[in-house]
């Protein structure tokens, strides 16, 4: 079974945005840049699944800039087999981005995509699902366990209160939550292999996909600034204070 | 034209999440229609034509609804869609999980995590684990959001009259079908709905202490208990206790941060809390960055303390 992971290059977890002046976007000049945290642990399934002989081939594919061919090289220093990288400058959406994950699925007749459940620049969780629906395939949604089993998948879902175990047919689309595995730390042998790995490079025109944003951003604003309180000294002055001046209890 | 809400309950009982939906949906069109879409959920309908401001309730009921998953859900909703302006659901696993297959079956963008509305076609949303918060516009024929529910404060449960009708139910495709559910049982407030919180982090440093030191708070308190990613990684706290970017965004009138050093993605979860308490021994910690009252101490002997001032 051919297995594509899609991967996407975000401004590093670690970074602390900063809004741009002009109140137009974040500013990412100079800003670290990396594999979107959850595609990675996308990755990482895959490649075990692969290890078991559940998977074939792994094709990553990442939608974006040239330099998302860096986030590829990641992903193949992981393990995946090789890459597709679908470039456009244009900002690309999560409804352009399903698009044209679609017609990468459809040209390479993977059976199994595994992606994170949402990227954390733009925090909009969508692709996954809308790619499910524009197949026509199930969904498992979150995942923090995956079984394949022939023609299903059974995947245990993080959801709010608790977890879900739900079966979903094959071919299926599943996005994974931050507990689904610990991806591994790549080594410099796994690097150096991966620059040998090929990149196929493809426009969305190739791909006949209309990329246009149906979102307009009016405007990015710095959120609300939540300003230090004060250090009380001890707890007996905490209580007092959260009963008397807070009244919270 | 009319704004639908997709109804989050368990068949039994409709969820608080939904009044949030309805509050924001009332921004956007002043008629408001919701779907409960469930097996045997009569009684969920009818909670639903009692919640204000409703005009119309929908009830679709079939075994293929009965879990809320995806694809038969999604069907359902896209069904209805041709008589809506709207469509919102909550912005939580339920509503994340189906919102976005019916917007791609609709070819129209979703607005994500709205917690404003500025115009009916205009939004603002949390970017970057919520450092800073976009206002977009959309331009398609419907629009499909999604509502963070600390955004909106909720309509009132009771004192509406809507009538509720039966709909078709849309044939099951049977993509996917329910195994089980482990739901964590308990007699606490549910985190997105508690008024007080007491969240727990790497700090408590273990599974055990984790119990001993913050159940008791909670108990004084009457409050739900929550996790940063840190503790629950660690399997101090079960991961839908999870505070933060990638768990739940909560906003209670008091929470207590205990042992939790406040990294982004965690203050990106709770920062809109009234008042937020940090306990903590390093007096570097970035939680102290957001706290109203900040307390430098060692948990271990700060808590119990507390529990025993409360």
């Amino acid at each position: 079974m051919k297995v594509l992971v899609a991967v996407k290059r975000v401004v590093d977890y670690n970074v602390k945005v900063r809004v741009k002046s002009d109140g137009s976007g974040i500013d990412t000049a100079g800003v670290k840049m990396s594999m979107n945290p959850f595609d990675e642990i996308a990755v990482e399934e895959a490649v075990r699944l692969k290890e078991k002989g559940a998977a074939t081939e792994i094709v990553a594919v990442s939608c974006g800039v040239a330099a998302c061919g860096e986030t590829l090289r990641t992903a193949m220093a992981i393990g995946a087999d090789r890459g597709v990288l679908v470039e456009s400058e244009v900002e690309l959406q999560p409804l352009a981005v399903a698009k044209l994950l679609k017609a990468v699925v459809e040209k390479e007749g993977a059976q199994l995509v595994i992606l994170g459940k949402q990227a954390i620049d733009d925090d909009s969780n969508q692709t996954g699902q809308m790619l499910a629906a524009l197949l026509g395939w199930s969904q498992a949604t979150f995942a923090s366990k995956v079984e394949l089993d022939g023609t299903q998948a059974k995947v245990t879902r993080e959801v709010d209160g608790g977890l879900e175990t739900i079966a979903v047919k094959l071919p299926a689309v599943i996005t994974t939550d931050l507990r689904l595995n610990e991806p591994r730390y790549v080594t410099l042998p796994n690097i150096m292999k991966a620059k040998k790995k090929p990149i196929d490079t493809l426009k969305p025109e190739e791909l006949g996909v209309d990329v246009s944003p149906r979102l307009k951003t009016l405007k990015v604003a710095e959120p609300p600034k939540r300003g230090a309180g004060v250090k009380v000294p001890d707890v007996g002055t905490l209580v007092a204070r959260l009963k008397t001046e807070a009244k919270v209890i | 034209m009319t704004a639908l809400v997709i109804a989050e309950h368990d068949n039994q009982v409709l969820k608080p999440s939904t009044l949030n939906t309805i509050a924001a949906a009332l921004l956007c069109d002043p008629q408001v229609h919701v779907l409960v879409a469930g097996q045997n959920c009569a009684a969920v309908a009818q909670a639903a034509a009692q919640a204000a401001g409703v005009g119309k309730v929908l009830c679709a009921d079939a075994p293929q609804l009965a879990a809320g998953l995806a694809e038969a859900s999604a069907a359902q909703v896209l069904a209805l869609a041709p008589s809506y302006s709207h469509i919102l659901a909550p912005a939580t696993a339920f509503g994340k999980n189906i919102a976005p297959r019916v917007a791609a079956l609709l070819d129209v963008a979703q607005v994500s995590d709205i917690i404003h509305v500025q115009s009916p076609d205009t939004f603002d949303r949390p970017i970057y684990a919520g450092n800073a918060i976009a206002t977009v516009q959309s331009s398609d024929k419907v629009l499909v959001i999604t509502v963070r529910t600390t955004g909106f404060d909720p309509v009132a449960a009771t004192g509406g009259t809507a009538e509720v009708s039966s709909v078709d139910a849309v044939a099951d495709a049977g993509l996917s079908s329910l195994v089980g559910r482990e739901t964590t049982k308990s007699e606490r407030p549910e985190l997105t709905a508690a008024k007080i919180i007491v969240s727990g982090g790497r700090g408590l440093g273990s599974k055990e202490n984790f119990e001993a030191v913050m159940t008791p708070l909670a108990d004084k308190l009457g409050a739900a208990m929550g996790a940063s990613r840190a503790a629950v990684d660690a399997g101090y706290a079960p991961n839908d206790w999870q505070v933060g970017q990638t768990g739940k965004i909560v906003a209670p009138q008091l929470y207590v941060a205990v042992g939790i050093s406040g990294a982004i993605q965690h203050l990106a979860g709770m920062k809109d809390s009234k008042v937020i308490v940090a306990i903590n021994k390093d007096e570097e910690a970035p939680i102290f960055g957001v706290a109203d009252y900040g307390l430098v101490a060692d948990l271990f002997t700060a808590v119990p303390e507390m529990v025993k001032q409360l």
